[in-house]
């Protein structure tokens, strides 16, 4: 929590205003007890109805100004509390925008996004409720004794020995049941998980007709669910009786004082209905305070969650001395085949956590204007290797080489715009056609978009929705098809006119001959561009100019289909399962 | 509206069904609710005639204030245990009923027809067992606790001051409902407010959802900066919203609270004045006082129960909807499966998921026992309706499946399904250790049956490596172990009681290739002698198949084996040319 503290600099006057204007209102609250005070023994003894009148136009007096008070203190608590929220959400937003590849694989995206909204709405609440009361019970609290002390002091000591009480009973209480409110929370955990199996697992449940073992595992789960609700129950419970009988005994124990004293001449009638309203009050205060804690420290809670990613840093950044290189290095278009335009340095790689290697000792150069082809098995290491090429992961050991410097010397920036990247999950944005042509090149002309989706074989269909480039495309593409998607995808990372295009897997959902022309077109229609293809597919990738065939992180083969043929077995294998022995050749 | 109402009404009635169960806890709960209110109003009256009893120096009755503090302390422990003794019965109640309605939900799931669990997203059915029944739980647990106590301390109230002096009483009731007024006028101004701000929000969230959610891909194409913008500038306008939302409506408490202190004031100076007039005396003035404190509060609750519990209906309907979702047709009548040869005969079967969309029409088929069926086609074409209608997941429309010459839906399910030995690409492992997943199907088996088994499929190999052997617990969904893992521990669970009929789901590409063939070894162990239905993906189980099934987009479109097919020159042929040949 500490660490967001800062997001309220902005809002220093309203954060310090709100509950100053809440603790004036609650010294109003504490004179109205005085106040009937003097009513009783003042105008009902002196008969004088005058000055009854005067003492609750004091009162309706007190009452508004109280009302004004509150009002402001409530404004400036809302300003602050929003400012807040809002200026952490930015500095969110932006922090997550920066981490790498490496944070989000551990957090998860699903956990971010949930600290970005929820977690961030119920700070500001808790904050919004802190600035308002966490001030204002405990004052009214003190205040209700020191009035009473006022009064007579004999009849305070009755205070003096109830607040502490009250206090042990009531955070006592809380401080009990709040652990075992998780424990139910966990418990509920069990019965969701017990449920969702047996949809997920439909199939396999009935399959084996295991569905009365399902319902007798469910009803365990619940019925300790059960339990454990009745047990926090029955503590909770005792939370009200109990401050209910304090409070009471104390009013008694004020009543009997109070007789003593007035009998002697020290304090009145009056006095003693104050005595007893101060008393009435304070249990009012210390029940809305424990409600504030839980408030406050389940926003707390959130709070250090936020804090946890604000404080993860991120593992890739730009190098230190980050300028733009020098040397122009040539462009599209360059002679093929002239430099090495990506090389891998005896490269291990390893997953943040994960005990081995992805990837172990990759070796390879590639020149401009190459075609690569990498294929293996699932978990081969296939996209690691691929997304160590725009630096989204380090490698853990060696380099990665792009036009000859490290790609941890490039400044991310200029990294990145090298490289034109088409995600293995066909992921498009709310918006039109034209707005997602132009993720990568902010200032790309139609003339630009439609090159690409021709080179994409996206034209057809885009020309045959009517809407051309305005088309509207929903949240994750939900409106097109899975082959319609990665069509897209991939006209969008041409319009960045990339150096080296690396599609990950991205042509599965074409069929065949689309699959085809887009390699051809892609060919024919970027030379100069360096490609790496990720695919499943052997007839995808047997053309290539390069093929690396990967098998459990090691570098198992690289040549062309024929070479690979001849010396490498696992490529042969998997060559094998998918075409027949002549299609092979 | 009126429908609605109707609704609401047959909901109620199922809930207190359910309360019916514990009615005499229910009708000790609300005579402990009446004792509570009693005695909690009777206290502050107790005070007042104390009071009355301390006038002056040398004028208090000390033998009448000891007497009536020790009633007030009597009274005082009478109220704490018979609320604390409330409030644990409504605890009771609440959750034993809340128990009772998610087991029955929960039953109900194990006899819904597997049409209703596909065509309903889970995290719907799973909010509605989960969610939705706490919220309904909370709504009565709030409604036990304190509809009836707020009610009857309302009414209390009025009876006690209308007693004591209904002048005043008059002041109270008339300058009351002011604050409800107040409230509920608030409530009505801030309303837009607040719809304008959970817009605004979800605009936000959407945005965080699809710029998160898909980060890698927004910094593979730099679009960090511009994604900033645009979050910023929603977020600008969700700070203006917000902060008048949150601050109208924050208006209400001390808005109330005035009235209330004008209520007070008020009942100070009539009660003063009436205590002048020797009307009232002092002590029954601050009974009045505390009172007018008193009396407001349960009005506050009340509409907040009140909300409270049509939220807890609304979520109870959603429930109900599910429990009255149609089960699958009872096995009545139906004998065992009994001497399974391996024939299985469909006839003119037809079978539609809509109505409006015919699938599978007039299809005839002849399974030999021991044959091998494989089913090919695009990804998408409805395979596994096949599957589904073999296992009698769902029944088939028109025609017949015969398994040894026995109608399907003439034998019990269960006798059924035993017969049958199912691996789907779907892995689906539950949450337990190794072992109890294995013997998922045969629960007494004993180790060494267990250990046969995964030797059997393959598997024996990796989980004799894992850090606890068949004992390791496996995550939800199989988290900490890879595809190919997953599926031989699926093969083992079959394995272990290897039915005379097999239906197998070919893995496609997710594998890594060791792993692969480990399954295709696997699954010929598996088929010797077997009649299987093969899912089939790779081109030497489909070689090998005595009938191939080519389906198309739900429909069976052509049938028989590798060489005829071929030699059709039909969509087999073609699809055999473009997915396998070059």
């Amino acid at each position: 929590m500490g660490k967001l503290i800062k997001y309220l600099k902005d809002y220093k006057l309203e954060s310090v205003l709100g509950p100053l204007f809440k603790m004036l209102e609650a010294s109003f609250e504490l004179f109205v007890p005085l106040v009937m005070a003097q009513i009783i023994d003042v105008g009902i003894k002196n008969q004088d109805a005058s000055y009854i009148l005067k003492m609750g136009g004091i009162l309706v007096l007190l009452g508004l100004i109280g009302l004004a008070c509150s009002l402001t203190a409530q404004y400036f608590a809302a300003k602050a509390a929003v400012g807040f929220s809002t200026n952490l959400r930015n500095d969110l937003f932006a922090h997550i925008g920066r981490l790498s590849y490496n944070e989000q694989d551990t957090i998860g995206t699903a956990t971010l996004i949930t600290r970005m909204t929820s977690d961030v709405n119920q700070v500001q609440s808790g904050l919004n409720l802190a600035l308002r009361l966490l001030l204002r019970s405990p004052f009214i609290v003190f205040g209700a004794m020191i009035m009473a002390f006022t009064v007579n002091v004999k009849a305070a000591m009755v205070f003096v020995v109830a607040i502490p009480a009250l206090s042990v009973v009531v955070f006592g209480i809380m401080g009990f049941s709040m652990p075992l409110y998780k424990k139910v929370q966990r418990q509920l955990d069990q019965v969701t998980l017990a449920t969702r199996e047996n949809l997920t697992g439909a199939r396999v449940i009935r399959a084996f007709n295991r569905q009365e073992d399902e319902i007798h595992r469910f009803g365990e789960a619940n019925d300790q669910l059960v339990r454990f609700q009745i047990f926090v129950g029955k503590i909770s419970a005792l939370m009200n009786p109990i401050t209910y009988v304090i409070i009471n005994l104390a009013i008694v124990a004020v009543v009997w004082i109070s007789g003593k004293q007035v009998d002697a001449g020290i304090i009145t009638q009056g006095e003693t209905v104050a005595l007893v309203n101060y008393m009435s009050q304070i249990l009012v205060e210390l029940i809305k305070m424990a409600n504030l804690i839980v408030s406050i420290s389940k926003a707390l809670a959130c709070a250090n969650r936020i804090s946890t990613v604000l404080e993860e840093k991120s593992s890739i950044t730009d190098p230190a001395d980050a300028k733009q290189s020098q040397t122009k290095q040539p462009m599209t278009g360059t002679v093929p085949g002239t430099h090495h335009k990506v090389s891998f340095r005896q490269v291990d790689f390893a997953y943040k956590g994960a005990k081995e290697n992805s990837l172990t000792r990759i070796d390879f150069s590639v020149k401009a204007g190459q075609t690569i082809g990498i294929i293996g098995g699932t978990g081969s290491g296939k996209s690691s290797l691929v997304n160590l090429i725009p630096r989204f992961y380090d490698v853990s050991e060696g380099a990665v080489l792009i036009d000859g410097r490290d790609v941890r010397e490039y400044p991310l920036e200029e990294l990145r715009h090298k490289i034109g990247m088409v995600p293995q999950k066909a992921v498009l944005f709310k918006g039109t056609l034209r707005e997602n042509m132009q993720w990568g090149k902010k200032d790309a002309t139609d003339q630009e978009i439609y090159q690409a989706l021709d080179m994409a074989q996206a034209r057809e269909f885009v020309d045959s929705k009517e809407k051309g480039l305005e088309l509207s495309i929903d949240q994750n593409g939900k409106n097109l098809s899975g082959g319609q998607r990665q069509r897209l995808t991939i006209a969008r990372a041409l319009v960045k006119q990339p150096e080296i295009l690396i599609m990950d897997d991205s042509a599965s959902a074409l069929d065949f001959a689309t699959d085809a022309s887009l390699r051809k077109a892609i060919r024919e229609g970027t030379k100069g561009m360096t490609v790496f293809i990720v695919s499943q597919r052997a007839t995808t990738i047997r053309n290539a100019d390069q093929i690396l065939v990967l098998d459990d992180g090691c570098l198992a083969g690289r040549g062309t289909h024929q070479e690979l043929l001849k010396s490498c077995d696992v490529y042969r294998e998997i060559c094998l399962s998918q075409l027949s022995k002549e299609e092979v050749q | 509206m009126k429908n609605q109402l109707k609704q609401h009404r047959s909901t109620l009635r199922r809930i207190l069904n359910y309360i019916g169960v514990y009615k005499w806890l229910v009708f000790l709960s609300l005579a402990l609710a009446a004792v509570t209110v009693a005695t909690t109003l009777y206290a502050p009256i107790l005070v007042g005639k104390g009071v009355d009893l301390i006038l002056g120096p040398k004028n208090v009755d000390f033998e009448g204030l000891l007497a009536i503090l020790r009633q007030i302390a009597a009274v005082v422990f009478i109220t704490a245990f018979a609320q604390w003794l409330m409030n644990h019965i409504n605890n009771r109640i609440t959750y034993h009923v809340v128990e009772d309605i998610r087991t029955r939900a929960f039953n109900h799931l194990e006899v819904l027809p597997l049409k209703y669990i596909d065509s309903h997203p889970y995290g719907d059915t799973i909010s509605r067992i989960i969610a939705d029944i706490d919220q309904f739980s909370e709504g009565l647990l709030m409604g036990f606790t304190q509809l009836f106590t707020g009610v009857l301390t309302i009414l209390g109230t009025l009876g006690f001051m209308i007693v004591v002096n209904p002048l005043i009483t008059v002041v109270v009731v008339l300058v009351t409902p002011l604050s409800l007024f107040v409230a509920s006028y608030i409530a009505k101004k801030t309303f837009a407010m607040f719809q304008l701000q959970s817009r605004t929000r979800g605009e936000l969230t959407s945005l965080v959802d699809e710029m998160i959610g898909s980060q890698k891909v927004v910094q593979a194409f730099g679009y960090e900066d511009e994604a900033q913008k645009r979050f910023e500038e929603i977020n600008e306008r969700l700070r203006a919203c917000s902060l008048r939302a949150i601050f109208f409506s924050s208006i209400t408490n001390p808005s109330t609270r005035f009235v209330n202190s004008v209520v007070y004031a008020s009942v100070g100076v009539v009660g003063a004045c009436a205590a002048i007039r020797g009307l009232l005396s002092v002590g029954q003035l601050s009974i009045f006082l505390s009172y007018a404190n008193q009396y407001t509060k349960p009005f506050n609750e009340i509409s907040g129960v009140v909300t409270e519990l049509q939220n807890a209906l609304a979520c109870a309907s959603r429930v109900f909807e599910l429990m009255d979702e149609p089960p699958i047709s009872p096995d009545d009548g139906g004998e065992n499966l009994t001497s399974v040869d391996g024939s299985v005969t469909l006839s003119d079967v037809s079978f539609a998921y809509n109505p409006q969309v015919p699938l599978i029409e007039h299809l005839n088929l002849d399974v030999k026992p021991g044959q091998r069926i494989a089913i090919v086609g695009p990804t998408g074409c409805g395979k596994t309706t096949l599957i589904n209608l073999l296992m009698r997941f769902y029944d088939v429309d028109g025609g017949s499946i015969r398994v040894a010459g026995r109608d399907i839906r003439h034998v019990t399910r269960e006798s059924l399904r035993a017969s049958y030995g199912m691996v789907l690409q779907e892995t689906w492992l539950k949450s337990g250790t190794i072992r109890e997943n294995i013997a998922y199907g045969k629960p007494e088996a004993s180790l060494e049956e267990i250990i046969q088994a995964a030797g059997d499929a393959h598997a024996h190999s990796f989980i004799k490596r894992m850090p606890q052997g068949y004992d390791t617990v496996i995550s939800e969904d199989g988290g900490n172990l890879s595809q190919g893992q997953k599926q031989l521990l699926c093969i083992a669970r079959v394995m272990l009681c290897l039915p005379p009929m097999l239906i197998l789901d070919e893995a496609t590409s997710s594998i890594d290739t060791r792993t692969e063939i480990r399954i295709q070894k696997a699954f010929a162990t598996m088929m010797q002698g077997r009649t299987s239905f093969i899912v089939a993906h790779r081109l030497s189980t489909i070689r090998e198949a005595d009938v191939i099934l080519v389906m198309k987009d739900g429909h069976i479109i052509e049938q028989g084996n590798h060489e005829t097919l071929l030699a059709n020159q039909g969509f087999y042929a073609q699809l055999y040319n473009s997915q396998f040949a070059h």
